[in-house]
């Protein structure tokens, strides 16, 4: 339960981070807040060579609104965001789901992005950032690219993050759409057995669900009532492909996404 | 940019309970292991070691983290307070430390230090929580003696305390 050895680089520039990055690839990881990564590390899950830490670069701890999208750099913790002020007014379905990641005492040093590079599919923040339609910010020593969320995220921690990059920051548009969200864990902060989100859209609704297939899934429903609405959701939740763990059956999952399912979609379509 | 290279010990500095601390640290070394066995500071607890018990919660400028899932290198230039610095003297006990006596807010102790350091932070930002921020705030905490209960009844006597509306003797009563 201790992390094999590896090089601990500072880095002061985000040049000097995405060097490194560059040099040595997949034998590198970014540490930023660490509290997915440094379980992984004393557990052994990852044996990086180098670990670059850039939590001492002031230009990715930077919230911007720019226009209708709000931007997070990859140095803003979780409770930074969360004590942001506007977040109640522009990302009210982060407000919603940002008290159930983790709990304060890792929210405290674990950041936005961090936890979207990890992409654990039971995780809030990566399936706001599909209910939403955000973006990831990809930077390299060569390029930059923004990969839409629906596209990022590639399987169970998976994403399509080259080696040579970094999440420099991520975007999610300000939305004064109704929203709602909802988890079922075994304790308040661990990880979700399901966790949902919906946003109303032009034509209905959008319905995002975490927790059950290997990445978090959004799907948009047009308004839908009674026993359409149960059955568009039952079949929604066979495609997730639910399976059976340690913390719930698969059959048990599909029962939470039709219930929360229905909850949410008649909260937001009233 | 600064590279510490694997299997040789840096050094780090930082503020310990108020007062300049230094030691020597390999990159991999976390703040748990550098606080009990380069500083010998043991309060600090080692429990599962991924974030999860919150046994080894220490403040780090000023806010709940757990040092099992920070190296000691990252608080390189922070404020860590551990529960080494709640007593306010050798043989007393803080107010915190005191409401958890009077109320067997303890029994086997292993995940005590981590909780009075999460209260300790949160007293000091809210110094009035409800009932449901201290239940929140215990969230990330495992205790398998107590059943929570006597902690949440000594953290808001201790918050009424510091806030100096409750005497003692009131509570005791």
């Amino acid at each position: 339960m201790k992390p094999a050895a590896f090089d601990y680089v500072r880095a002061e520039t985000l040049d000097e981070a995405l060097e490194v990055l560059r040099q040595e690839g997949s034998d590198a990881r970014i540490i930023a807040g660490g509290q997915s990564l440094m379980a992984m590390l004393n557990m052994r899950l990852a044996r990086p060579r180098t670990l670059i830490d850039i939590m001492r670069l002031p230009e990715l701890a930077r919230i911007d609104a720019k226009g209708d999208t709000i931007v997070v750099g990859a140095g803003v913790r979780q409770a930074a965001l969360l004590a942001w002020p506007e977040l109640g007014r522009s990302l009210q379905l982060v407000a919603l789901a940002l008290p159930w990641t983790g709990h304060a005492q890792t929210r405290s040093r674990g950041t936005v992005c961090g936890s979207i590079a990890h992409a654990d599919p039971s995780a809030e923040l990566p399936l706001v950032l599909q209910a939403l339609g955000g973006e990831v910010h990809l930077r390299s020593a060569k390029r930059r690219r923004r990969v839409a969320a629906r596209e990022f995220f590639a399987g169970m921690m998976t994403t399509v993050r080259a080696e040579d990059e970094l999440i420099e920051a991520v975007s999610f548009p300000a939305a004064q759409q109704r929203c709602a969200f909802r988890e079922v864990a075994r304790r308040h902060g661990d990880f979700a057995i399901v966790a949902a989100a919906a946003v109303q859209t032009a034509a209905g609704v959008r319905l995002a669900v975490g927790g059950v297939a290997d990445m978090p899934v959004a799907r948009d429903f047009p308004r839908l009532e009674g026993s359409a609405l149960d059955e568009a959701l039952n079949a929604f939740a066979y495609e997730l492909d639910a399976r059976d763990d340690v913390h719930a059956t698969a059959r048990y999952r599909r029962d939470l996404v039709r219930l929360i399912g229905r909850d949410l979609v008649r909260e937001v379509l009233p | 940019m600064s590279r510490l290279q694997a299997g040789r010990r840096h050094p780090v500095r930082f503020s310990l309970n108020g007062k300049p601390c230094t030691g020597e640290a390999e990159p991999r070394l976390l703040l748990t292991d550098f606080l009990r066995h380069q500083i010998g500071m043991t309060g600090t607890h080692v429990g599962c070691e991924h974030g999860v018990c919150g046994a080894c919660t220490v403040s780090i400028d000023g806010s709940p983290a757990r040092a099992c899932l920070t190296l000691a290198a990252q608080v390189d230039g922070c404020e860590v307070r551990t529960v080494e610095s709640l007593a306010p003297s050798a043989g007393r006990l803080g107010i915190l430390q005191a409401a958890f006596k009077r109320n067997h807010a303890l029994q086997c102790g292993f995940c005590t230090a981590g909780i009075l350091m999460s209260l300790d932070c949160l007293l000091r930002d809210h110094p009035r929580p409800d009932e449901a921020t201290i239940r929140d705030f215990l969230s990330g905490h495992l205790c398998r003696c107590t059943g929570y209960a006597p902690i949440i009844r000594a953290a808001l006597e201790a918050a009424a305390e510091m806030a100096g509306d409750v005497s003692r003797e009131t509570t005791h009563a």
